[in-house]
């Protein structure tokens, strides 16, 4: 599962950030590295970017790049 | 860079020079908190040899016996594998490449106890370096509320550097930092070998790195009940990030930074206007009349009320935006926004500096600095001035009360507001045209990324945003402020030399000298290439002047036709004045159509200098305020030449 389709809310941990951008690397910079908790709180209006919370804080980022971010989710 | 006086007793125990200290840290950690803590107003703002990124200098006495060092403000960067301008600054100064900066003594990191893992995560690159560094530790009481609870000195053993808690606002744990920095110096005193440079982070040392700082903070801080309850920052953010309420409360917000600036402005502004007029007034009756007087009463006086005349509004964008950014309020409207701009190929971060140019530009263009892409600032600052600002609107009603008073259109609508209306749309159009094709050839998008921390909302400090507002005022009035007083002088120049015979200051007069001078000449030589627009020599002499300001067409028009520019009812009688207008060959000159052309190239040309001013400030080149004048004349000419010409062949006159 990708980052931007988690149901918004629930914990989730990063697995893996595919792609090699600079993006990717500015991601991984800010703290969403592999095993990292991680959480989509919403997206904006026209659902475009979205708001996720990474190890308690939070963070904007646009959908593709979240398109990007393999993640699990946790408990259940 | 200026020197900071030294005093002797320092000179056996350390350094000759003062120390040159470093403030680096993520965006939003309390940085700039922390630097005017310690230098207090004892600071100026530097910039980057040929670069647009600046940064603030301050004194910081970090002992009674010493000199006080040198601090140095850089941009927020999370790593040192920098992505914008601003972090590659702030890194190759972090590093000792910095070009005509020497290298810093000691580095004091700024890190935010609210989020260690992210923020150790450049604090341990910086550590590795082996260069002197102690860790500020910021938001400390932020953290305590939210029961974190930070083992300092664990943290500060296992990481090996010196760590010290501070609460900026009330200058809290400030002299242990200053102790702590002097002594980290000392220690050091051979400054390391360089590391060799670029050496990029691969993937797999950057998870380690963060796998390693994980447990370090794992061991020395505990938190009391993580995510379990939302934060009051997270109850904010479900209104004002809300599908519906959301952009209703951005809406709400931007209608009331516009209204200040249009409105609540327009009180001193007319004041400052006032007293200057005033000014110029007594020293034209009290003086004798001559080239002194016309000089301070008609180019220094006007120059410099021109330049402060913008004050109000500067102080009024910065104080909104100081608080926006602030509160963490604009990281907000950016992500709310993003989403409609990117189709203009601009970001959210656009939206605040082309509302604000439909008040004035020059506050606008000011506030493109929050843009970090340097091609979206470019790009936002080639159009801001299309946005039709308050100096257009004068021009716009004269023409409009001169041509198409009393006329209605679809029963009860005015033809004035109607294309009142036209030309806003005209420029914003425009605006997005221009955008589009600046986006795709020279201002290709350089692909930086869109990431942007959405930082917990907190009360904007006094301190800070007075200090925000102070620096951009002064800026202003030293940087655009020289350029506008001079050329104010020059265009003065034009229009009073060469000197008629003769110096009764009837309205004749006045008419003859500015005819027959530089600026007349010029109306009359360019008279042919306006010509096929609709302009006769007359307008012409009005546009050469406006180009100073919009709106000094209407004064210089009413010269030119001998109106009279100080009498109480001055547009009303232009108006008639101008209907009754007549050119050579007995046709009016003043027809609708020569209105509209006239609107449409006011929309679309640049005739502001404290515009091109102010962009030669924030480009810090030339370059791009010559090209921003040429290309909107072009399109101003094109413009008009359309509109007349394509006017008379569908038989309007």
């Amino acid at each position: 599962m990708t980052l931007d389709k988690i149901p918004s809310g629930r914990p989730a941990r990063v697995v893996a950030l595919e792609g090699s951008t600079r993006v990717t690397l500015r991601l991984m910079e800010m703290g969403i590295v592999p095993g990292a908790p991680i959480r989509l709180i919403k997206s904006a209006p026209l659902g475009d970017p979205i708001q996720v919370c990474v190890r308690g804080y939070h963070l904007a980022l646009r959908v593709a790049d979240a398109q990007e971010i393999k993640v699990t989710l946790q408990g259940e | 860079m200026s020197a900071v006086p030294i005093t002797n007793q320092a000179a056996s125990s350390s350094q000759p020079k003062p120390l040159l200290i470093a403030i680096a840290g993520n965006p939003n950690a309390g940085k700039t908190s922390l630097f005017n803590a310690l230098t207090g107003l004892r600071q100026r703002v530097a910039n980057y040899a040929g670069v647009t990124v600046e940064s603030k200098v301050g004194a910081w006495k970090l002992s009674d016996d010493l000199p006080p060092a040198q601090l140095i403000d850089l941009p927020g960067l999370y790593s040192l594998e920098a992505t914008s301008l601003d972090e590659q600054i702030a890194r190759d100064v972090l590093l000792g490449r910095g070009h005509r900066m020497p290298s810093p003594d000691a580095i004091v990191v700024v890190v935010d106890s609210t989020n260690l893992v992210r923020n150790l995560y450049l604090a341990t690159q910086l550590i590795e370096r082996e260069w002197p560094v102690v860790i500020a530790l910021t938001m400390f009481d932020l953290a305590e509320r939210q029961r974190l609870v930070i083992d300092v000195g664990k943290l500060a053993a296992a990481l090996a550097v010196p760590i010290v808690p501070v609460v900026a606002k009330h200058q809290r744990g400030t002299r242990v930092l200053a102790e702590a920095v002097l002594s980290s110096v000392v220690k050091s005193a051979t400054a390391p070998d360089k590391l060799p440079e670029g050496n990029t982070t691969s993937q797999r040392s950057l998870i380690d790195r963060y796998r390693w700082i994980e447990e370090v903070v794992a061991e020395s801080s505990s938190r009391g009940d993580e995510q379990s309850k939302a934060t009051t920052s997270d109850k904010i953010d479900r209104i004002l990030t809300h599908r519906v309420f959301g952009p209703v409360v951005l809406l709400l917000v931007l209608v009331l930074v516009f209204q200040a600036i249009f409105s609540w402005a327009a009180l001193p502004m007319y004041i400052i206007e006032t007293v200057f007029n005033a000014l110029s007034e007594t020293i034209r009756s009290n003086f004798p009349p001559g080239l002194l007087a016309d000089l301070l009463a008609g180019g220094v006086i006007p120059g410099v009320g021109g330049v402060l005349v913008f004050l109000p509004q500067i102080f009024l964008l910065f104080l909104f935006i100081s608080i926006l950014e602030d509160s963490g309020y604009m990281a907000r409207a950016v992500f709310l926004t993003d989403r409609l701009l990117r189709i203009l190929g601009l970001q959210g971060r656009a939206l605040m500096p082309l509302l604000s140019s439909f008040a004035c530009a020059v506050p606008g263009i000011m506030a493109t600095r929050t843009i970090e892409d340097p091609k979206d600032r470019l790009t936002t600052i080639l159009i801001a001035p299309f946005m039709s600002c308050s100096a257009r609107l004068p021009v716009y009603t004269l023409m409009i009360a001169t041509l198409f008073a009393d006329r209605t259109v679809l029963g009860h609508v005015s033809l004035g507001v109607v294309i009142l209306i036209s030309l806003y749309l005209l420029g914003i159009v425009t605006a997005v045209i221009v955008a589009w094709i600046l986006k795709h050839t020279v201002l290709k998008a350089s692909g930086s990324p869109f990431v942007i921390e959405l930082p917990a909302y907190r009360l904007p400090s006094f301190g800070n945003v007075s200090h925000t507002i102070l620096t951009r005022c002064g800026l202003f009035v030293r940087k655009a402020g020289t350029v506008i007083l001079a050329i104010s002088i020059v265009l003065w120049a034009l229009a009073a030399f060469p000197r008629s015979p003769a110096g009764q200051s009837t309205s004749k007069s006045q008419a003859a000298q500015i005819r027959n001078s530089y600026a007349g000449r010029a109306g009359r030589v360019i008279e042919p290439v306006i010509a096929p627009l609709g302009f006769d020599w007359k307008i012409g002499i009005g546009l050469i002047s406006s180009f100073a300001a919009r709106e000094t067409i209407i004064s210089t028009l009413s010269i030119v036709y001998g109106v009279g520019a100080d009498s109480a009812g001055e547009s009303t009688t232009l108006s008639k004045t101008l209907r009754n207008a007549r050119r050579q060959d007995g046709t009016l000159a003043w027809t609708p159509l020569v209105g509209i052309s006239l609107m449409v190239f006011f929309v679309l040309a640049c005739q502001c200098m404290s515009t091109l001013a102010v962009v030669r400030r924030e480009t810090n080149s030339w370059r791009w305020p010559l090209f921003m004048v040429f290309y909107m004349l072009v399109l101003a000419y094109l413009g008009s030449l359309v509109t007349y010409q394509g006017g008379r062949l569908l038989g309007f006159s």
